[in-house]
């Protein structure tokens, strides 16, 4: 008996020590702005960057990590469809959020960089290099460099993006997306509101481009038709 | 007294997976470790990495907990002949196993994506399972023949 204590308390701290290895050796060091909450949540009344129509009869609001592998391939593989059938057709329009899961160590990071690259006007342009370039959330290595070139391939101004980036200039708002994304009852990403209410909550799959077609159509449906307006984003 | 010694050992082993994938969760460390398959990332970041609020890998690491502590003090001289630690076992092996199940069908159904870890973490409670009712069949302790029994009172 004494022995298989012995044994139980060795293996306790062979997988400690095992547990804590795997743990030191996730990542590199995170760059500033990637190093956790910020202390001060800052409210500039900005409420992400949209896609679509002013006067859409339907909002989408999406709350999504740029780390995040499912919002990637949403990204990738179901925004062109909604984009087409549902954005550009004026149905819908389209409000990206942030939320950062404390899981992933860059995504803070990538959130501040699509922020930095918005400021100069190419917020969906980098958003898109960061999702179709997603191999850099699998290596746990430090992006900085990778995502500078990403900004430059967006026709970003590195000079304005580095001091954009050094200042952690968006880190506050970025923080106020996360609290209202927790507010509103967030639990992973991505997660979709369609005009304040939450979507998907009992769906057993990955919502694609059909479902949100007949939540939009049903929307519709149901709301009195108002004077189309040209194609916007900002 | 074998079986319910695997069990703690298995158990201790689960504790340890769910504990990283726990810590994981709440943000220590890097990138988790599973492969290039990127799994692992896929499964943590979906909407049912969270369970009533806390993340899965939570529940893992108190139902290997749980399991363990039962398992050692089943292992008391004094309750080797009690067969309710036995059913203690069965019961939280049941629940744990029960609830793998359904995060497995979430991982192959639904998220359609494979986490090594919740796999092998899938692979452990099963164990845990089947020796904890095999525990159940079999008694608890073994008795030697040829050892004396302790009087109980002066002889009549």
């Amino acid at each position: 008996m004494n022995r298989f204590y012995m044994t139980v308390g060795v293996l306790a701290v062979v997988l400690g020590i095992g547990v804590f290895a795997l743990l030191k050796t996730g990542g590199a060091s995170a760059p500033a702005a990637a190093a956790g909450a910020p202390p001060t949540v800052v409210d500039d009344s900005f409420r992400g960057y949209t896609l679509g129509q002013e006067n859409a009869p339907v909002e989408i609001v999406e709350y999504l990590d740029f780390e995040c592998p499912v919002c990637a391939t949403f990204a990738t593989i179901q925004m062109p469809t909604i984009t087409e059938q549902l954005i550009n057709t004026g149905k819908a329009r389209w409000r990206f959020r942030d939320y950062p899961l404390p899981i992933h160590k860059y995504s803070r990071f990538a959130a501040h960089a699509a922020q930095c690259a918005g400021a100069q006007g190419r917020y969906f342009a980098m958003q898109e290099q960061l999702f179709s370039h997603h191999q850099w959330a699998q290596t746990g290595k430090d992006p900085s460099s990778l995502f500078r070139d990403l900004a430059q391939a967006a026709g970003v101004d590195l000079k304005a993006y580095d001091a954009c980036m050094e200042a952690g200039r968006y880190a506050g708002r970025i923080e106020y997306s996360r609290q209202e994304g927790d507010q509103r009852v967030v639990d992973g990403t991505p997660t979709f509101f369609a005009n304040g209410k939450k979507l998907f909550p009992n769906l057993r799959r990955l919502p694609n481009s059909d479902d949100f077609k007949t939540i939009v159509d049903s929307i519709i449906a149901h709301t009195p038709a108002k004077p189309a307006a040209r194609p916007a984003r900002r | 007294m074998r079986s319910r010694q695997a069990i703690a050992l298995l158990a201790l082993v689960g504790l340890f997976v769910a504990l990283y994938l726990w810590l994981h969760a709440l943000g220590f460390g890097g990138a988790i470790k599973c492969g290039a398959s990127g799994g692992c990332e896929t499964v943590q970041t979906s909407p049912w990495a969270v369970f009533l609020g806390l993340p899965v890998a939570f529940y893992g690491v108190v139902g290997y907990l749980a399991i363990l502590v039962v398992a050692i003090v089943a292992l008391r001289p004094a309750a080797l002949s009690q067969p309710r630690w036995s059913k203690w076992l069965v019961l939280l092996a049941t629940v744990g196993f029960g609830f793998t199940l359904y995060l497995t069908y979430l991982e192959l159904f639904v998220i359609q994506a494979i986490c090594r870890w919740c796999i092998g973490s899938a692979v452990i409670i099963t164990l845990i399972w089947i020796v904890s009712l095999f525990s159940l069949r079999s008694p608890a302790t073994r008795i030697d023949p040829g050892a004396s029994q302790p009087l109980r009172g002066p002889p009549a």
